[in-house]
């Protein structure tokens, strides 16, 4: 009896505090985003650029100008337009464009895997070649391979990537002939496959159109390799130092004391251990890249969803930039909330 | 560091600093700024970097007497010239000279990074040495705030400010700064914690020293040193966000010699004149490379065990 | 270890290799295809009743007929698109068209007379910012039903204003005389929007393309009409697609990936020109850049100062470097090569006649003031080198750059000082620019009249005003052009504009490319006779 009791307290108290673990994520959540809409908001109605305009173009009498201020709701008070729009949100309403004159959502299902694809693929390329890079620079701490690492990692965090991305498409593109140009594919190409993901990879292989497979591939090389060696940087930094954490651990020494061959140390023994750390910085990457994708995604033409929240802002097309920012924002936490939460399951010390 | 290996006819200044025992504070002070020098001296990135950054000091301060103008005065009959002896780097699109504008320009770096650092390390510094400090409901709604402002999209919002506070340089500092001043708080709040029940800590309060007094003597400089390490690691993405609204349009104005606003505008020539957009990108590489090499010495030196947090 | 990073490099060595062999992009467009890059992101609708950007209003162009046409054939005469003929009355005050009889629309309806009313009513109903056009004639949303009236087989107008003839006729050229199919616009009707959500992003015309698609930011596709009244186009697919880069168009017209690149800089044709591939066709075009001074600012309000400006500027030298062969020498306020046309160039730099003028007016010392203009190239350029001319008579002038967007609100509210800015003319009559720059018929504050130049720069003068009322009446072709050129050249003399330059764009073009026709207005832009 006594025994079950405590079994159920104890369950109870997991439950109870998995329960304000799961509320205060939400809790954090639900503030960033009334952050993010609020502050986006007042932005878009303090800005100098005129929503009305962008509608009815600059020549336009004042009696339309009027007319169009009304409809779009802005003589009533800021706070009031907010709250119109938090409803309009909360059915799932993020508006209509001015620019593309199309509802947000459709604005954003049609841009947002283009940078998503961009960034996913540049992830990956930081992953793969950054890791590897980082572990060997730790084992050989202080030697040649080491400078090299570091001194690589950090002129990737110095370049102007816009710079660099139109260097790129001179060299690769122009005098190369290696890849495709700027763009997400080649012009006559569009509106052959049918859009089922969005991501012109996949639909291209689901449809057997491997010719246009291919095309998509070569436009997507220079970008993804560009915004991939920022993240490269980043995570063979971060790899390197995590591992020489572990390394100088007692039982990597134990571990090498036993006879363990030094592959089986490196990778059997300390990096599994920074493994959970690492997850958390690709996340981190990830997120970044989604966002900070607008400099390169404007040098390469590519129909993204930073360039197209630039462009709407500029438009003063606030509808689509707010609806664009929120997607962002609601990703960028969203992963950063996961990997935190990842950590935090996997490595019992950082739970305390 | 230790002084056995150190030869033994060192007097004067070298010999005070190195005393065993302090009789001040203020050379106990001098010590371990002295002390921090030889270990960083002995780092060669560190001193790269530092050269870089000096280097870039000595450029803006000197920039009348390096230049032969201002680079501001459009000479249309030159336009688009390559190296030379009379110019440099070449001259741009409106035939001014690149070698010019670029040193200018540097007063333009300067002054981004230095308005930058200026606001972002008292905001920092402020929210997070106050919410470590008081703690309880204090902490917890400063370090929502800063939550916030850590989960937003940055170089969106800051594209945002500069759209809502109109093109200009200080406009993009602003945005800029008030984009990356989150992890600022974030840090000084952790060091903060480590310390908060250090004896000296103690020690002040039942002196009754006031939570003003105890924060700003006792706590600050105590934050400092990470603080700095991040903010000149940070220095590169600061230029290269700044020079990225200057070459969305949202930066400097014409006819400032802003470095990302001159890649902007030369772009268009980097097939038949490729010096015009290459040599800001270059400088803009040379500078936040600088900074980071710097960055990364100093952590070394001053914060060897946060290593690369 | 050694192992390992032999096994990376040889791998990476491997991936590049691999890459750069098997994506060498065949170059060449498909034959039947016409590939054009243009920034296109001014488009923000395609119903004829509502265009009235550049890119949007080329478009409606080759996707619809309009009432009264210019035809790529001949670009100066005014000739029946959609009406075979017309009858105006004795009085000038209604025209009767008969319409061209076998005609069809995209969806296969015959174009009727009942079409052509329902358009012009549709754009005066719907009110949208280019319904001016019409509107001046004395038409609204009340009475255009007995203005605009089926006529048997024909369609008939009447206007209430006093007009020429041949400004109505002219007028009725522009992109809101695009007829449009009723049976098929009504059928998307939604709450008694006349089709106006679906007409945003759908066509319904008779032209010689339809729309296939329109993706904001990314793409505009057309197709060819096989049943044109002119014959099937030349080629089968048009495509523009949206490339912001000037740099990006270059390389991708170089390497054959587009036919047809539109927003190069005059540098960049430049270096173009070496290359047999491509050439380069340069037409002239209405778009006029102009500085404008506000004269509500006390300083600029002086008469004297606005003239000295004049004196300011070094047309030659900016003409001869980064705008030459895309913009030439204009100062009148109505641009060369229409009719109407007044080509007189009385101003160039010369600072000590403007020092002279300064002194007159006061400002021996010059002054300080800002320059508004645009971020795009070239006004940033054009408006540092004014800066620069300004410094010598002592003027300091600082400059902002921005969006059009932002840009306009303040021109809009006469918040500027100096503005330097761009004007296109809607038709190709001289009343389209010089209503706008020169009649003012309130100049309060509280008239907001923003559309209208003279009053956003707060000037008025009534004998002006009197000027452009007679000249748009007057019937007789060549007393009108007379009171043109008047105007004009008093505006020259006396106005806060400071006229400086006449478009003329350079399009760069594979070689194969054939008869790509650009006319002197945004919309008198052709795709019909391409071929290659």
């Amino acid at each position: 009896m006594q025994l079950t009791k405590t079994v159920a307290a104890r369950t109870f108290a997991s439950l109870s505090s998995q329960l304000r673990v799961l509320s205060s994520v939400a809790v954090t959540l639900l503030l960033t985003f009334i952050g993010l809409t609020s502050v986006t908001f007042t932005i878009g109605r303090v800005m100098p650029a005129d929503p009305v305009l962008a509608v009815i173009g600059d020549r336009a009498p004042q009696a339309a100008y009027d007319r169009v201020y009304k409809e779009m709701g802005l003589d009533r008070p800021i706070y009031e337009q907010y709250y119109r729009y938090l409803g309009e949100l909360s059915r799932g309403d993020l508006g209509t464009s001015i620019m593309t004159s199309q509802p947000v959502l459709e604005d954003i299902k049609r841009f947002f895997p283009a940078t998503l694809e961009l960034s996913t693929i540049a992830t990956l390329i930081g992953v793969l070649l950054g890791v590897p890079m980082g572990v060997l620079a730790a084992v050989n701490q202080g030697r040649l391979l080491d400078h090299f690492v570091r001194i690589f990692g950090l002129i990737g965090y110095s370049v102007p990537v816009f710079w660099l991305g139109m260097v790129g498409l001179l060299v690769f593109y122009g005098k190369l002939d290696w890849v495709a140009g700027p763009g997400r594919i080649d012009v006559y190409y569009d509106g052959i496959v049918e859009t089922v993901t969005g991501f012109i990879l996949i639909d291209a292989a689901i449809a057997g159109e491997w010719d246009i497979f291919h095309n998509a591939v070569s436009h997507l090389i220079l970008p993804s390799i560009l915004l991939g060696s920022f993240a490269l940087a980043y995570i063979a930094r971060m790899t390197r130092s995590f591992m020489l954490d572990q390394l100088n651990q007692e039982y990597i020494l134990t571990a090498r004391v036993k006879g363990a061959s030094e592959t089986s140390v490196i990778w059997r023994h300390a990096f599994r251990n920074v493994l959970v750390q690492l997850i958390t910085i690709v996340g981190l990457t990830y997120a970044s890249l989604l966002e900070g994708s607008v400099l390169t995604e404007t040098v390469f033409s590519w129909p993204g969803i930073g360039q197209y929240i630039t462009t709407s802002l500029f438009n003063a097309d606030m509808n689509a930039v707010l609806g664009g920012t929120v997607v962002v924002g609601i990703c960028f936490v969203g992963i950063n909330m996961l990997s935190d939460l990842l950590y935090k399951t996997v490595d019992p010390r950082a739970r305390s | 560091m230790t002084l056995d290996n150190k030869p033994l006819d060192e007097i004067g200044l070298k010999a005070w600093l190195l005393a065993v025992a302090p009789k001040s504070p203020a050379q106990a002070r001098c010590q371990r700024a002295y002390l921090a020098w030889r270990s960083f001296r002995s780092n060669p990135i560190g001193m790269i970097g530092l050269c870089i950054v000096s280097g870039l000091i000595i450029v803006a301060v000197l920039a009348p007497i390096l230049t032969s103008g201002t680079g501001l005065e459009p000479n249309l009959g030159n336009r688009l010239q390559p190296f030379s002896w009379d110019h440099w780097f070449g001259t741009d699109q409106l035939g001014r000279d690149i070698y010019d504008r670029i040193v200018w320009g540097s007063r333009i770096t300067l002054y981004i990074v230095g308005l930058v650092s200026i606001i972002v390390v008292p905001i920092g510094l402020a929210i997070g040495t106050v919410a470590g400090y008081l703690g309880g409901w204090v902490d917890n709604f400063l370090m929502r705030i800063t939550d916030i402002f850590l989960a937003f999209p940055r170089l969106i919002l800051a594209l945002a400010l500069v759209a809502a506070l109109g093109s200009g340089i200080e406009n993009a500092v602003l945005a800029i700064a008030l984009t990356t001043w989150s992890p600022y708080a974030r840090i000084a709040r952790a060091e903060v914690l480590s310390i908060r029940k250090a004896e000296f800590i103690l020690a002040a309060q039942s002196q009754g020293a006031s939570s003003a007094r105890i924060l700003l003597r006792h706590v600050v400089p105590m934050c400092l040193p990470s603080i700095i390490v991040r903010l000149t690691l940070d220095m590169a993405g600061i230029i290269l966000t700044a020079a990225g609204l200057g070459f969305l349009g949202l930066g400097a104005q014409p006819p400032l010699p802003e470095w990302g606003a001159m890649i902007s505008t030369g772009r268009q020539f980097l097939l038949d004149q490729w010096w015009v957009p290459t040599v800001p990108g270059i400088a803009i590489f040379v500078v936040s490379l600088g900074f980071c090499l710097l960055g990364d010495g100093l952590r070394d030196t001053l914060d060897p065990k946060a290593s690369d947090r | 270890m050694k192992n390992i990073m032999i096994r990376i490099t040889e791998w990476v060595i491997a991936i590049t290799a691999t890459l750069s062999l098997s994506f060498a992009v065949n170059a060449e467009t498909p034959k039947n295809t016409f590939i054009m890059a243009k920034d296109i992101s001014d488009i923000i609708t395609l119903d004829p009743a509502e265009v009235f950007e550049f890119t949007g209003g080329e478009m409606i162009a080759n996707i619809y007929d309009r009432l009264m046409m210019y035809e790529p054939e001949d670009l100066t005469t005014l000739v029946g698109g959609v009406a075979e003929s017309w009858d105006t009355s004795s009085d000038g005050k209604s025209v009767t068209f008969t319409i061209r009889s076998g005609m069809t629309f995209h969806s296969g309806n015959p174009v009727r007379a009942e079409d052509v009313v329902f358009s012009l009513r549709r754009v005066v109903k719907l009110n949208k910012t280019p319904s001016f056009i019409i509107t001046q004639f004395g038409w609204n949303a009340d009475n255009v039903d007995q203005l605009v009236v089926l006529d048997g087989d024909k369609a008939k107008i009447t206007i209430t204003e006093e007009f020429s003839p041949a400004l109505v006729l002219n007028a009725l050229s522009a992109g809101i005389a695009s007829i449009v199919d009723k049976k098929e616009v009504m059928a998307h009707e939604v709450d008694g929007d006349m089709g106006y959500g679906w007409l945003k992003s759908n066509s319904a015309g008779s032209g010689a393309f339809s729309l296939q698609a329109w993706k904001a930011n990314e793409l505009v596709s057309l197709k060819a009409n096989p049943s044109y009244r002119h014959g099937t186009p030349g080629v089968e697919r048009v495509i523009v697609r949206h490339v912001a880069e000037p740099s990006a168009q270059r390389l991708l017209v170089e390497k054959g990936d587009i036919d047809l690149a539109r927003n190069l800089t005059p540098d960049q044709v430049e270096g173009l020109t070496g290359n047999t591939d491509l050439k380069v066709q340069s037409d002239p075009k209405g778009a006029l850049m102009y500085m404008a001074a506000n004269a509500a600012d006390p300083i600029l309000g002086n008469s004297k100062v606005a003239l000295a400006l004049r004196y300011l500027v070094d047309y030659e030298g900016m003409v001869n470097s980064f705008l030459k062969g895309q913009y030439n020498i204009h100062q009148a306020a109505w641009p060369s090569g229409l009719w109407g046309a007044y080509n007189e160039t009385p101003f160039s730099l010369d600072v000590g006649k403007a020092k002279e003028l300064l002194a007159e007016a006061g400002y021996a010392d010059g002054f300080e003031i800002s320059i508004d203009t645009l971020n795009a190239s070239p006004f940033p350029e054009v408006a540092q080198s004014i800066q620069a001319t300004l410094a010598q008579a002592g003027i300091k002038a600082s400059i902002t750059t921005a969006e059009g967007k932002t840009l306009w609100p303040m021109y809009r509210a006469r918040k500027h000082q100096l503005i330097l800015a761009r004007w296109s003319p809607d038709y190709t009559d001289p009343h389209s620019n010089l209503d706008a720059f020169a009649r003012n018929p309130d100049n309060r504050l509280e008239a907001k009249l923003t559309g209208v130049l003279a009053w956003r720069n707060a000037w008025q003068k009534d004998e002006m005003n009197a000027m452009v009322d007679s000249a748009r009446n007057e019937g007789d072709l060549d007393t009108r052009e007379k009171l043109y050129h008047e105007i004009q050249a008093s505006l020259q003399m006396d106005s806060p504009y400071v006229v400086m330059f006449q478009q003329t764009e350079a399009s760069v073009l594979r070689k194969e490319v054939k008869d790509y026709v650009s006319g002197s207005l945004f919309d008198l832009i052709f795709y019909r006779n391409i071929n290659k």
